[in-house]
């Protein structure tokens, strides 16, 4: 895949799309089990992202990234700007000076992205976040780069095990966020976090499939 | 929907420009963020305290700005937490070079969003110490939360821990009194309906014309259960025995009692509740050192209220009844 800057730009545009045209269904799962602002606070994040993406079109794509994290940290607050915040401050390092992206170096920005979310959320899978999403796609990922797949298919692949995952976080009780304080009344609910973190790599996905 | 309200996203900054122009004794805005500090900050020679959130449980916190509470507060959106940079510009704003406290409740994104912006001020050399409060008895504390919610309690922190700052004490001082009332303060609420977050558009819940949900937290998150609608003593009753179950109160010990309102309950309510609750301490032989009713962390209209219990020593009780001048909190 190659990634000039105006396709990042465009890619994060897709992804901040995604998100805002999700607002109101995320909103409505975090009702379920959190607070009712999920969709509301991504979505404020994802339009300043946006903003700021067009503003910079001479920068690579590490420097993108970092921008796009500190403006997630700086405009979504709640738990999801600081998580998905360093998860892209994370991933911009090992894109940093690159104009383009290959499979290897996109599987380093994933492991350093979930290791952020893990870093700064002392969670781990199985409690019922976005790790439930994010980690069984990486595993997908990574496996479909090993079988040598091209990069569009290892994210479909990725994608697909972050819905499974999605699929997964009804059948568990919360242990982290706020969804914690309803215990057994968190299951059959599907994670909000899980559920924004697939719409976002579904979007990369789309992206890519369709780029030229 | 229906709300004073002129676009849903220029509420809290609108909110902060009206709160400024109704207290210019007090408070002043640091321009260009949801900050509020007192007018006269940063104070020289004194520890500040700084706490926040998400906006909605006014007067919570920009009310309690003032003399002998709080020296600054953040205002995050509607029910979020506010972001570390505006945290950051808060401690800022404040530290009169003895270092600044946060008073932090204990939901994971402030705790992120506070120890990121207390991260930012370190790289500054400014002493930042933090400390969670976790009143909500209606939350098992275990291993399988992430412990248990800070709610009305919180008040007493800002009031104690700001008492104590005024008197010239050190910040590891401050936040051991802070820490101490976090280990004797006792919160558990109910609620009658539930509120509207005004970018949402929408109530967070739904309850049945004669049901109430016990244990909510303060952002309209449900509770531990639903039930039928009982009298205000039974409910109060009800309140008060997890919260004294959960600490060891006994006969003789002294107390302060918050009754705090949500948004939409009358004080006609909350001083029905009142009474049992004073009722039941003097079966018990608790004696009530103060007691404050009203509204200090709402959820937006929410209808219902918290009851809160500290239990007092020697410290704390001076501390309480120290003065106090902010414009949601004024005690001489």
């Amino acid at each position: 895949m190659t990634l000039l800057n105006n396709p990042a730009i465009a890619l994060i545009g897709a992804v901040a799309d995604a998100i805002v045209q999700n607002k109101e269904f995320l909103t409505s799962l975090d009702a379920a089990i959190g607070d009712a602002d999920h969709g509301i606070n991504l979505s404020r994040g994802a339009e300043a992202v946006r903003a700021k993406a067009a503003a910079s079109p001479n920068a690579d794509i590490g420097a993108l990234l970092k921008a796009t994290g500190m403006t997630l940290i700086s405009t979504v607050g709640g738990a999801s700007g600081p998580l998905y915040g360093t998860a892209f401050l994370r991933a911009a390092a090992p894109a940093q000076g690159k104009t383009a992206l290959d499979g290897e170096t996109v599987k380093l920005m994933l492991a350093a992205a979930i290791q952020g979310i893990k870093d700064r959320g002392k969670a781990t899978r199985g409690e019922k976040t976005m790790l439930d999403a994010l980690e069984p796609a990486f595993e997908a990922f990574v496996q479909g780069l090993e079988a040598q797949k091209p990069l569009v298919e290892c994210l479909e692949e990725a994608t697909e095990a972050a819905r499974q995952g999605v699929e997964f976080t009804k059948t568990i009780i919360a242990t982290k966020g706020r969804a914690s304080y309803l215990g057994e009344r968190s299951k059959g609910h599907q994670d909000p976090g899980a559920t924004s973190s697939t719409i976002m790599l579904a979007a990369i996905t789309d992206f890519c499939r369709k780029a030229p | 929907m229906k709300k004073v309200i002129n676009q849903a996203e220029q509420v809290v900054e609108e909110m902060l420009q009206g709160v400024v122009l109704a207290h210019p004794q007090y408070v002043k805005r640091v321009e260009g963020f949801d900050v509020i500090v007192r007018a006269n900050a940063p104070v020289a020679g004194k520890v500040a305290l700084v706490s926040g959130g998400g906006s909605g449980h006014e007067p919570s916190h920009g009310g309690f700005v003032g003399r002998g509470m709080l020296d600054g507060a953040v205002a995050g959106a509607v029910f979020t937490s506010p972001t570390p940079d505006q945290v950051y510009e808060a401690v800022k704003a404040v530290d009169g070079g003895k270092g600044v406290l946060l008073v932090i409740k204990n939901y994971t994104g402030d705790v992120m969003n506070f120890d990121m912006a207390a991260e930012m001020a370190e790289a500054d050399n400014i002493q930042v110490a933090k400390v969670v409060v976790n009143d909500d008895v209606a939350v098992e504390n275990s291993t399988w939360t992430t412990g248990r919610r800070g709610i009305a309690g919180t008040v007493f922190v800002h009031k104690i821990a700001g008492a104590k700052a005024e008197t010239g004490a050190s910040l590891e001082e401050v936040k051991a009194v802070a820490e101490k009332v976090i280990a004797n303060v006792r919160s558990m609420g109910m609620a009658l309906s539930p509120c509207t977050v005004p970018a949402a558009g929408k109530p967070s819940f739904t309850l049945a014309e004669d049901e109430v949900e016990i244990g909510m937290g303060i952002h309209g998150e449900p509770g531990t259960h639903r039930e039928s609608i009982r009298s205000a003593d039974e409910t109060a009753a009800h309140l008060l025995d997890k919260i004294l179950a959960d600490i060891d109160f006994t006969a003789g010990d002294e107390v302060a009692v918050l009754i705090n309102g949500l948004g939409a309950t009358p004080l006609m309510e909350l001083y029905v509740v009142n009474r049992k609750v004073a009722e039941i301490l003097g079966e018990k032989g608790i004696q009530i050192a103060k007691t404050y009713v009203g509204n200090y962390m709402t959820s937006l209209e929410m209808a219902g209220f918290s009851i809160s219990l500290l239990k007092l020593d020697a410290e704390l009780k001076e501390l309480l009844l120290a003065p106090a001048d902010t414009p949601a909190f004024v005690q001489f």
